[in-house]
């Protein structure tokens, strides 16, 4: 095989199947955590935070974002809360 | 004892009604007594794939209704004498599909069939949860590509949960089929291969269908690949495929054409 790349002078593409192979292998980890009766545990992560938030600041639920990313190495949980305009300096201060 | 066989996938395109018919023929080659179902209401597509378009009275439908017999509905193959096909309704709401009505049916046929091979719709929805609903053994077919990988994967976890064989704790025997697939774009990286997909998916593997222009040919004049030209490489592979299905050990080979410059100068001629 590489002597006949040698000779071709067609460029050789980079192999994409081992990539395909390791995006599969996370995906379906994940996914396979989550089948069955389990409930969905960002939904649960959401509805926990946005309780413990709203017990000291008046909340809109929609402007709660929780997002992950799932790595080989690091997977991070991000939670972005963003508080309604004219927040209580008090209540800013408290929280 | 009749065996009632699924083929199924969770995404559309990659070869189940292909599959169903030539697996099906070539069970009925074997000599066993064969029907082959087609669950996609709506998008019926398997009395097309097996030339029997133009004789359908009677459907799926219309006997879990009770509207017609079984006997009736039923689509005696032209070729194979032991090969029966029974369409789905191509016009009818699919909910009019119901368990108790499938269940019926099933059970019905499995006194006067050795197997039963339903042929799965796209998707997780009612026709792909009643095509498997009953069965004892599935087919899952794959291609080597990551959406499809993807998909078969959720469809083993219905397998093994929605099933009446799951609810009893027993299994459905699973067995993957690759299909379309290029052993010389695999070599070269550009194809997951036959080991990274059965090492995904953790299901033994039944057979490995070269991608060919021959599936195409028998699709266009209504034959299922194993009989409209069974010297094929996807015929051959079929072939194999349903052997090892009827419990025969033969080994992993990935058929290929000989590409001779005779072959190629008899191609050129055709």
């Amino acid at each position: 095989m590489s002597m006949f790349r040698l000779f071709s002078s067609r460029p050789t593409a980079p192999a994409t199947a081992p990539i395909a192979r390791e995006r599969l292998q996370i995906l379906l980890a994940h996914e396979r955590g989550m089948r069955g009766e389990q409930p969905d545990l960002l939904m649960l992560l959401r509805e926990a935070i946005l309780a413990a938030v709203a017990r000291h600041v008046a909340l809109d639920p929609d402007r709660v974002m929780v997002r992950m990313e799932r790595g080989k190495n690091v997977s991070t949980l991000e939670v972005d809360v963003e508080p309604p305009n004219g927040l209580e300096p008090a209540l800013a201060v408290a929280s | 004892m009749a065996k009632v066989l699924v083929v199924t996938s969770g995404k559309g395109g990659v070869g189940k009604t292909t599959s169903t018919a030539a697996i099906g023929a070539a069970l009925a080659q074997s000599g066993k007594k064969v029907a082959v179902v087609d669950f996609d209401v709506g998008l019926r597509n398997l009395d097309l794939v097996m030339g029997a378009e133009r004789r359908v009275v009677f459907d799926l439908i219309n006997v879990a209704q009770g509207i017609a017999k079984l006997p009736q509905a039923l689509i005696r193959d032209k070729r194979l004498e032991n090969l029966w096909l029974l369409p789905a309704s191509q016009t009818r709401d699919k909910d009019a599909l119901t368990e108790e009505g499938v269940g019926r049916v099933i059970t019905d046929m499995r006194s006067s069939f050795d197997y039963i091979v339903c042929d799965s719709p796209a998707g997780i929805e009612r026709g792909a949860m009643l095509a498997m609903r009953f069965a004892d053994e599935a087919v899952i077919v794959t291609n080597p590509e990551v959406s499809s990988v993807r998909d078969s994967d959720r469809i083993i976890g219905m397998l093994d949960s929605k099933t009446v064989k799951a609810e009893k704790g027993e299994q459905v025997a699973k067995h993957i089929l690759i299909t379309r697939y290029d052993p010389a774009r695999a070599a070269r990286g550009e194809m997951l291969g036959i080991d990274d997909v059965l090492e995904i998916l953790a299901v033994p593997l039944l057979g490995i269908i070269p991608e060919s222009q021959d599936v195409l040919r028998a699709s266009n004049v209504g034959s299922p690949v194993t009989l409209n030209n069974p010297a094929s490489v996807p015929a051959r592979a079929y072939a194999d495929a349903t052997r090892r299905l009827l419990g025969e050990t033969i080994p992993m080979t990935v058929p290929s054409e000989r590409k001779g410059l005779m072959n190629l100068l008899r191609r050129r001629a055709a």
